[in-house]
């Protein structure tokens, strides 16, 4: 992928916004190389789009400093960042067909008449949307509306591209194709990008780099795999594969021990002598009889969910903790499925489990891991 | 059984439907009838019918109209003045004292009218006093008075035509380099213009059908169509005030017709 060469580096520098007493936005720094498209991440109120306002000027940053290929912009109205902005609701102007909607960028900035036509037929033809140029955006469907807006995004030229849940208004069928239409169309003019989704799913597919945010604050930045081979916190093993996360305390070695007795034999050997919580992700969860160097747990059913191409067993260990384990639900690897009341056995190995400490700090295992060697993640 | 309760039901409804239009329709058809009688006082029955009425119309009371005409324009001109940016402000911005500003547009809208033209008139009086002006009995005077009491109805008809309008629009436009002034002009502007045009009409009819205001603020020079027809009624009970009347029923109602084909009132108007 090259850049284009309007794509520029965008930096974000310790930037806060509050609102009232609540910081929205705390403390998040973020550098995007030109041409990347990284995903804002987060569940709602997490400060994702309020971090996408403030980069398109919409409101103002309390402190910190936004810039643009090393030029300070923070000072700068919307109308002069250079930004093309997608909405989640499209906005377009309802009074004004597609073609003024696309040509209307360029008409703010005088690009005359016969280089404004020329670039309106450039993105019509880009969006596939040539026959709709006379008509209304209500006349078009939600798909095609988005395009529109796309269209009119990157009629400018802009120097960043920001994508605010551009598909979340969108059919489950279309979003698959209006996703990939962006990273190609993205890709292809080499923009800078940030989007903002709360769906992971969305982010996965089209993120160079992932920014998970919680209550404001950055938990982890890095590309998708990192985030999901090497959560930086137990929040983010949450948010990404739904880990479950089972609080304990470690006493130097294999041994978890739970608040209520009951105590999980953990695949690595871990140091010291505190609270710590484990995470695992479900799909990492086998039930059975475990292999050599394997963790294991002793649980009773309480539920089976066949799903198809999953099944899901909840797993009660003690009174306070259950645990979610899934495996495939059909053909010959499909795991066996349990009826609920039964003893079952839960391991997984080593790779496959994260410690966290009191502050959430991971904790690394005193043997060495048997995992193939991973991308370095940059949180 | 539930049949004929049913068709009790339908006669019921039909009936207070009957009522509902007889109250709107009775009047305004008596008035019609009432203009074509050829009598100079108002007898029943009448001995003939004429339309010599209507033509008279202009020598008895053409400068009240004209009168009306220029203050109905200077009304609307003033209350969209006033009234487009206070809509936009109000729906579009948080500030302080927003309430207050809010309320005070409104305002004039809940002051009986002939309090209101009282006070008015006082107003105008002490600063011709002080200022040695001429507002008094003006037309610059009534223009000013009925700005007063059209504005709230331009502000409300703004503000419920921006409610329902997506302000990422707005947004969107900043975003693509239109500069504040040109995101009202070209996205603003005309997601209102549905609530301007009925906001303007309804400024027109509310200033061109007032009385309490006027009865105060003319002069013998200027004189509006409403205290015109009062005044008149005071010697001359004849079936001319009820052809001014079905004139100005008319004017009015082309006028909403010719509008609704530009722009749905139904639409802005709830």
């Amino acid at each position: 992928m090259t850049a284009a060469p309007e794509a520029a580096a965008l930096s974000l520098d310790r930037l806060v916004r509050r609102f009232g007493a609540h910081a929205a936005v705390d403390d998040v720094s973020l550098e995007v190389a030109p041409g990347e498209l990284v995903v804002l991440l987060g569940p709602s109120g997490c400060g994702k789009t309020t971090t996408l306002r403030l980069i398109a000027g919409f409101i103002a940053p309390n402190a910190g400093d936004i810039r643009l290929d090393g030029r300070s912009i923070v000072a700068l109205p919307p109308h002069r960042r250079d930004m093309g902005i997608v909405f989640q609701s499209y906005a377009l102007f309802p009074h004004l067909s597609v073609a003024r909607n696309i040509a209307f960028g360029l008409e703010m900035r005088r690009a005359g008449t016969a280089a404004t036509a020329a670039r309106v037929e450039e993105m019509l033809r880009m969006v596939r949307l040539e026959e709709f140029a006379a008509r209304l955006p209500r006349q078009l469907s939600g798909g095609q509306q988005q395009r529109v807006a796309l269209a009119r995004a990157l009629a400018i030229h802009p120097r960043v591209l920001l994508l605010d849940e551009p598909l979340s208004n969108l059919d489950a069928a279309l979003r698959q194709d209006m996703a990939r239409e962006i990273r190609l169309l993205q890709q292809a003019r080499g923009i800078t990008s940030i989007m903002v989704t709360h769906d992971q799913t969305e982010a996965m597919a089209l993120a160079d780099r992932l920014v998970l945010l919680h209550d404001g604050k950055v938990q982890q930045i890095g590309p998708p795999e990192a985030l999901h081979l090497r959560p930086a916190n137990p929040f983010v093993a949450r948010f990404i594969g739904g880990s479950n996360v089972v609080p304990g305390r470690i006493d130097g070695g294999t041994r978890l021990a739970l608040a209520d007795g009951v105590a999980i034999t953990l695949a690595a050997a871990y140091r010291g002598s505190s609270a710590a919580s484990l995470a695992v992700r479900p799909d990492s969860i086998r039930l059975g009889t475990p292999g050599q160097g394997c963790a294991r747990a002793e649980g009773t059913v309480e539920l089976c969910t066949w799903l198809g191409a999953t099944v899901e067993h909840l797993v009660r260990l003690s009174p306070q903790v259950a645990i979610l384990a899934r495996g495939p639900g059909l053909g010959p690897d499909a795991a066996p499925r349990h009826k609920g009341g039964a003893r079952v056995t839960l391991h997984w190995s080593a790779g496959e489990e994260f410690l966290f400490d009191a502050a959430d700090r991971p904790v690394a295992a005193d043997v060495v891991d048997t995992t193939p060697a991973r991308e370095t993640n940059d949180a | 059984m539930t049949d004929a309760l049913a068709r009790v039901e339908h006669v019921a409804v039909s009936l207070l439907v009957a009522l509902g239009i007889a109250l709107i329709g009775v009047p305004l058809v008596l008035t019609l009838y009432l203009s074509v009688f050829d009598e100079k006082l108002i007898l029943f029955p009448p001995h003939g019918y004429t339309l010599d009425w209507y033509p008279a119309i202009p020598a008895t009371f053409g400068a009240p109209i004209w009168t009306s005409l220029q203050l109905g324009v200077g009304a609307v001109a003033g209350s969209l003045l006033l009234g487009v940016p206070a809509g936009i402000g109000l729906s579009r911005h948080r500030f302080r004292g927003k309430g207050l500003v809010s309320t005070l547009l409104l305002a004039p809208l809940t002051v009986p009218g002939i309090a209101l033209g009282l006070a008015v008139y006082m107003l105008l009086v002490s600063i011709d006093e002080q200022a040695g002006s001429g507002l008094t009995g003006s037309l610059v005077g009534l223009v000013l008075a009925h700005v007063m009491i059209t504005t709230p109805w331009v502000v409300r008809l703004c503000i419920a035509s921006l409610a329902t309008h997506d302000r990422t629009a707005e947004e969107a436009a900043a975003s693509l380099g239109a500069h504040p002034l040109a995101v009202i002009w070209r996205v603003t502007l005309p997601a209102m213009r549905p609530g301007i045009i009925a906001g303007a009409l309804f400024a027109f009819v509310v200033s061109f059908e007032n009385l309490e205001l006027a009865l105060f603020l003319t002069s013998p020079g200027v004189t509006t169509l409403p205290v015109a027809v009062l005044q008149y009624l005071e010697y001359h009970i004849d079936p001319m005030v009820a052809a001014v009347a079905v004139a100005q029923t008319v004017g009015i109602a082309v006028l909403l017709l010719l509008l609704d084909r530009f722009v749905r009132l139904g639409r802005v108007v709830r």
